[in-house]
């Protein structure tokens, strides 16, 4: 039933909708932190040990847990913990040796520019591939177009990067090596919004757009390849849903154009469910570029958090995972209203 | 009578008759999709490779050979030597026992504890249903790849650990389908009539409903052994999965990552195994769930 606006009833029924969905997401975060609070815990190195050193006297060890704060009960060192992520205090990498707070959002830009590219290409080419294979299912387009799919579910996205780069970077020269950007290139232009895409342009700098472009191009390519898989398979379901709706006959027998029928006719009830998918193949992204990144050297939160894990730096791998957990959580639940908002069939 | 006949029987005299005939009848469904089929080759040849590996290898997986290091693949090594002098060909092979038990343990591990959680919640309803649930939709809702890599940071690298992380984040989405299974046939007239005798509710959920999810429990396992893979070879690539010198195809193209502008082969020949068991899993999974889940047969 659609919300009314016009009612008393219609706006309180809103707000019902809304308290829900604020619960809903607050008790998501809340067991995200639990998870990460749980795996700071069971970390097999001693925090204290760490600080103190292998040396102190058992008096020393005393003090420094107490004044760090690990002699209380589990549940009020969590309540600090949750208090401490909301205040932004995710603690001090120890391999940086800066905060982790300003660590992460000196990369997350990087992250975030190569997944949006992605997307871009996944939705470009997935959709109205998936739209075709639907319009001729069983054909050999059809096929091939689902092995193509398949082969998203199948191949690692590291071994793809790793080909990729012996392939258009070493043999054929298509595109640059792994890095955001040349070293010659590296901080010519100030970082206003941190993706160099963007600030490339309002400085004017077009040299280094195109080379920031030519490192961008393969690894967003192929992040995007894999959004590509999903957005397809899931486009040609719901295509073949409605194509075998008695108004898709109706539309025939008056005469209407195949084209028109598939793209207007088919086409406009699945944009809703579609919004849901790409929303969450976005966010699907931004985990799957840890692997890309790693591959390409990429500066994002993917490399970060490898670096980190490599490095046993527990903050840091906890404060990535937190971030890349909470932007996913968030890009989930708001393609999720988002869906109920454009269908009022579903609230 | 024929066998054929009898397995086809539309009025089966016995409960094993009704059985063999029901899985004689998705054998025969199976058969005709000839994705499935491949799918199907794809996971026995899988399967042979692990069991007969000392047979089928040429050489050792672990016997390094220093006078013959990164050598193009040739007709003594099919697939080129590594950076050790180790036949790549022979880990590969070796390398399917290790895939092969990962993907079991993974499914031994996740599956049943989906299907408890799932089929107890949906059965009950409730605030346990409320509560199960919950906890569910709030691990579903976590990056899969990066929950585990944050748990095998904790319990330290290593193939054990690597498991147990990925089982951690395979379940929920088991007992999401279990609970939806469940849901459907909770009222229904043979539930009330296992009561009424007096059945315990131990045993209705044991031996009444957790055998009716067994289908769609399948069908989504074999669906996502490709991912599971996929997560315990990236892991692998890591240095966070199976430690040297196992032959784990991951960690085997992280190793050959440093050669890949010149001796491309150490690196690429594993990721084809990854993509070939990956794609049989896939092909398999979708041949099974048109078969098994007639509601969704033929899409996506």
């Amino acid at each position: 039933m659609p919300i009314d606006f016009r009612s008393r009833d219609g706006i309180l029924r809103f707000f019902r909708v809304l308290t829900g969905f604020v619960l809903t997401i607050a008790l998501t975060f809340l067991g995200l932190l639990a998870i990460t609070f749980f795996i700071g815990r069971v970390v097999p190195i001693d925090p204290v040990l760490a600080v103190v050193g292998d040396r102190a006297t058992q008096e020393q060890y005393d003090a420094m847990k107490i004044a760090m704060g690990l002699d209380r009960p589990l549940i009020l060192q969590f309540v600090s913990y949750v208090g401490d992520v909301v205040q932004g205090d995710l603690g001090r990498s120890v391999s940086t040796n800066r905060l982790v707070a300003e660590d992460l959002a000196r990369v997350f830009p990087a992250t975030l520019e190569m997944a949006t590219i992605g997307i871009i290409i996944g939705v470009g080419l997935g959709v109205p591939m998936g739209v075709t294979a639907a319009a001729h299912q069983g054909s050999w387009l059809d096929q091939g177009i689902r092995v193509l799919a398949l082969l998203g579910y199948s191949v690692p996205a590291f071994w793809l990067g790793l080909v990729g780069l012996a392939l258009f970077y070493a043999s054929l020269g298509w595109v640059s090596g792994p890095g955001r950007v040349d070293i010659f290139y590296d901080g010519v232009v100030d970082p206003v919004t941190g993706l160099l895409l963007v600030d490339s342009i309002l400085a004017g700098d077009w040299e280094v757009f195109r080379n920031a472009l030519s490192h961008l191009v393969l690894p967003a390519a192929i992040l995007g390849f894999f959004s590509l898989a999903y957005i397809a398979r899931m486009t040609r379901s719901f295509m073949l849903d409605q194509l075998g709706q008695e108004y898709i006959t109706t539309a025939r027998v008056k005469g209407v154009s195949e084209w028109r029928v598939i793209w207007v006719h088919a086409f406009a009830p699945i944009r809703v469910p579609l919004i849901t998918v790409i929303g969450l193949s976005y966010a699907g992204l931004l985990e799957g570029s840890v692997m890309i990144e790693t591959v390409f050297s990429w500066p994002g939160i993917g490399n970060y958090l490898t670096v980190a894990l490599l490095n046993a730096d527990m903050n840091a791998v906890l404060g990535a995972t937190l971030i890349i957990g909470a932007v996913f959580i968030g890009i989930n639940k708001t393609s999720d209203v988002l869906y109920r908002v454009l269908d009022p069939r579903s609230t | 009578m024929s066998a054929r006949d009898w397995l086809l029987d539309e009025s089966p005299n016995s409960r094993m008759q009704a059985n063999a005939g029901r899985f004689y009848r998705m054998g025969l469904a199976l058969l005709r999709n000839p994705l499935a089929v491949l799918g199907a080759l794809i996971i026995l040849l899988l399967i042979a490779t692990a069991v007969f590996a000392p047979w089928i290898a040429p050489e050792s997986p672990v016997g390094q050979m220093l006078d013959r290091r990164l050598l193009p693949p040739s007709s003594a090594n099919w697939m080129g030597t590594d950076e050790l002098g180790r036949d790549i060909f022979s880990r590969v092979v070796y390398g399917a026992r290790i895939t092969l038990m990962i993907v079991a343990l993974v499914a031994i591990i996740a599956a049943p504890l989906g299907l408890i959680i799932g089929a107890v919640a949906g059965y009950f309803g409730g605030w346990v249903d409320k509560l199960l649930m919950g906890f569910t939709d709030i691990f579903l809702s976590m990056p899969k790849l990066i929950l585990a890599l944050a748990f095998v940071a904790a319990l330290g690298p290593g193939i054990e650990n690597a498991i147990i992380a990925i089982a951690i984040t395979a379940w929920p989405a088991y007992a999401r389908i279990a609970r939806a299974e469940t849901i459907t046939f909770r009222s229904s007239e043979f539930i009330s009539a296992v009561k009424l005798v007096g059945a315990s509710d131990a045993r209705i959920i044991g031996l009444h409903v957790v055998p009716l999810c067994m289908s769609s429990m399948i069908v989504r396992v074999t669906l996502d052994m490709a991912g599971i893979i996929l997560t315990a070879a990236g892991l692998g690539f890591l240095g966070l999965g199976a430690q040297p010198p196992l032959p784990e195809w991951g960690a085997m193209i992280s190793r050959g990552r440093v050669f890949i502008l010149d001796q491309w082969w150490v690196a690429t020949m594993p990721g084809f195994a990854i993509i070939l068991v990956s794609l049989g899993f896939c092909f398999l999974g979708d041949g099974l769930r048109d078969v098994l889940d007639p509601k969704q047969a033929g899409k996506s």
